[in-house]
């Protein structure tokens, strides 16, 4: 399942080794008060296993924001089959479902079988084998989680996803910046790329296989784009003053970015085959962070044309950028959700800067987030979830949210300040 | 981290083209976007690291003893969320006016600094603000606008941590790189 070569998983995880106990982990900060709950059963042979696929999976449902899995010790019995299962016993205990399964191991590989059951319903909703070699152990897991959360929201799940930040080591001259890849749980950190001056602003390719990014390393900022599995990359753009914000079309053949070349900070758009540049906004202000509506006709954008930063519409038929936000003084950094209809975004308040959600059909803006230090939401690919950077302490740490705001996670790291999360498209 | 025993085994001898792929990779501008052509493709061009920014002007021996006349306070700091010039500061700008239009072959750097407070993209633009405003000042004081490149750091690169007024005061800056 692993998308790296081996010469190229060589070369990242040699970096990426050095890192490993720098991974970062979930903790819950607030649970949402209409999480389903849901009994997971450690698997039969599981506990063994380099890696507990039933942990796992629980891990992955509970940080959804969806779902309370039962504590362990709470568990009455624990079946490994739909053929064991007293539904009594669970409809009692409260779980509105189960999921049972066991594993074993067949010459090295592991042939997982699990079923999902709707407690009240008494009938059984998954029923699957799922054959994994030991390095494939989490993404199994992540995979069956997808299968689950899917089978009972209706939602596509987005476990099986990665998410891109920038590490910062150090302080004063001494900072050392990484580009990190990791799943979306923190799990399998890669350092991509190591630099002594700034990287910010990493962006998905829609497929998945690169990343476009901001990096100073020459002394000046330039727009990148890295092939994530060869490590190869190319330098799009080093203009005079301001290279910044890439963001991808849809259909990956563009990419938008923030270019101050002619004074200041305008809202370009690249053709990626002819490297054609087009400028879309003409202003005497900031405008930056652009992003693309999913179907592509439009871009929102930050300018501060108002006197403060506010988030802009750029229609790409009409040519033409409409004021959206109104509420507050400060709104910058919007974020499409991937159906279009609502925008994630920071704005800021008497207390500080907090993740926020705009409906784009009521235009009612409602703050998702209650730390003070939050930017750079970037929103999972199904919709649920927004991974964005906060503080704790004098320390950069990335958080979740859920998109209804009603559960909120941190991604604590044992090193650095971590920061500019980016959400992976689907990937499988 | 399945990979660890490779990384392991392979450490010392990837360690050289680790340090290679990270530095070179990929080329120019011109460079192919898809990277079909492999990692040879980036060998030769776009070694992107350690460009200092003195390299390239042959500093001789007398020019040495004139970078010591460089003006030595460095930085002014600016108001929250503005860039105009505060008079307190406006003696080191012209110190530094005089001293680059005495050395008209020296570059200067303006880097452009913001506090950490709102999104990074947009402190990228109120930095390089901060850096037009010292330029435009430099340039009314007759420095050509040839000597000066203006680089903007936004938050990216804070002189202290914290959060608080304090810390910011010293963040919102700009600094002369010579």
């Amino acid at each position: 399942m692993k998308r790296l070569n081996l010469w190229a998983a060589a070369l990242l995880l040699m970096l990426g080794a050095s890192m490993a106990h720098a991974e970062l982990t979930i903790e819950i900060t607030k649970g949402s008060d209409q999480a389903i709950p849901i009994a997971i059963v450690p698997m039969a042979g599981g506990e063994a296993l380099p890696e507990k696929v039933s942990r796992i999976i629980g891990n992955d449902l509970e940080r959804s924001g969806r779902f309370e899995p039962l504590p362990r010790e709470s568990l009455i019995s624990t079946p490994s089959s739909s053929e064991d299962v007293y539904y009594q016993d669970w409809q009692q205990l409260g779980s509105d479902y189960l999921v049972v399964g066991r594993v074993e191991n067949q010459n090295g590989q592991y042939r997982i079988q699990y079923e999902l059951l709707n407690v009240n319903g008494e009938d059984r909703m998954l029923g699957e084998v799922v054959t994994s070699s030991p390095e494939e152990l989490r993404d199994s897991a992540h995979y069956i989680s997808n299968q689950i959360f899917e089978s009972i929201t209706g939602i596509r799940g987005a476990f099986l996803t990665n998410i891109a930040y920038v590490r910062a080591n150090g302080v004063g001259d001494n900072i050392k910046y990484t580009l990190n890849i990791a799943d979306a749980d923190g799990h399998n950190n890669q350092v991509i790329l190591t630099s002594d001056e700034p990287i910010l602003s990493p962006a998905w390719s829609p497929d998945g296989k690169k990343l476009a990014y901001v990096s100073f390393e020459t002394g000046r900022s330039a727009i990148y784009v890295q092939n994530i599995a060869t490590g190869q990359r190319v330098r799009l753009t080093s203009f005079e003053g301001i290279n910044g914000a890439p963001a991808w079309s849809p259909d990956g053949r563009k990419l938008a970015m923030s270019l101050s070349k002619e004074g200041q900070p305008e809202i370009y758009v690249m053709d990626l085959a002819s490297r054609d540049i087009t400028r879309l906004t003409h202003s005497e202000a900031i405008d930056t962070e652009p992003d693309w509506a999913p179907n592509g006709d439009s871009l929102i954008f930050t300018s501060d044309r108002s006197g403060n930063p506010q988030i802009y519409r750029y229609n790409l038929s009409a040519e033409q950028a409409q004021r959206i936000t109104f509420t507050g003084s400060y709104n910058s950094r919007g974020r499409f959700s991937p159906y279009g209809d609502t925008i994630f975004m920071v704005t800021r308040d008497e207390q500080g800067f907090h993740i926020a959600r705009q409906n784009l059909e009521t235009d009612r803006m409602t703050i998702l987030t209650e730390s003070n230090w939050d930017e750079s939401p970037s929103v999972a690919p199904n919709g649920t979830m927004v991974i964005f950077a906060t503080q704790e302490g004098n320390r950069g740490v990335l958080g979740l949210v859920s998109a209804d705001g009603s559960a909120s996670f941190r991604l604590p790291s044992p090193e650095g300040d971590v920061r500019s999360p980016a959400w992976s498209p689907f990937l499988n | 981290m399945q990979f660890k025993p490779y990384a392991q085994g392979l450490a010392v001898a990837v360690s050289l083209a680790v340090l290679a792929g990270c530095s070179t990779t990929g080329g120019t501008q011109d460079g192919s976007m898809d990277g079909t052509s492999g990692m040879g493709a980036g060998t030769g061009s776009g070694a992107a690291s350690s460009q200092g920014m003195d390299s390239g002007q042959g500093v001789s021996g007398s020019e040495m003893s004139d970078r010591n006349a460089i003006p030595e306070q460095r930085t002014i700091y600016f108001a929250f969320d503005r860039n105009n010039i505060r008079p307190e500061f406006e003696p080191i700008l012209e110190a530094h006016a005089q001293y680059l239009k005495r050395h008209p072959n020296t570059q200067v750097v303006l880097e452009g600094h913001a506090d950490e407070r709102g999104t990074r993209e947009y402190n990228l633009g109120l930095g390089e603000r901060r850096a037009q405003a010292v330029k435009q000042y430099l340039s009314v004081e007759g420095v050509p606008s040839a000597q000066v490149e203006i680089v903007s750091y936004g938050e990216e690169r804070p002189a202290v941590r914290g959060h608080n007024e304090a810390s910011y005061a010293k963040n919102r800056r700009v600094v002369f790189d010579y």
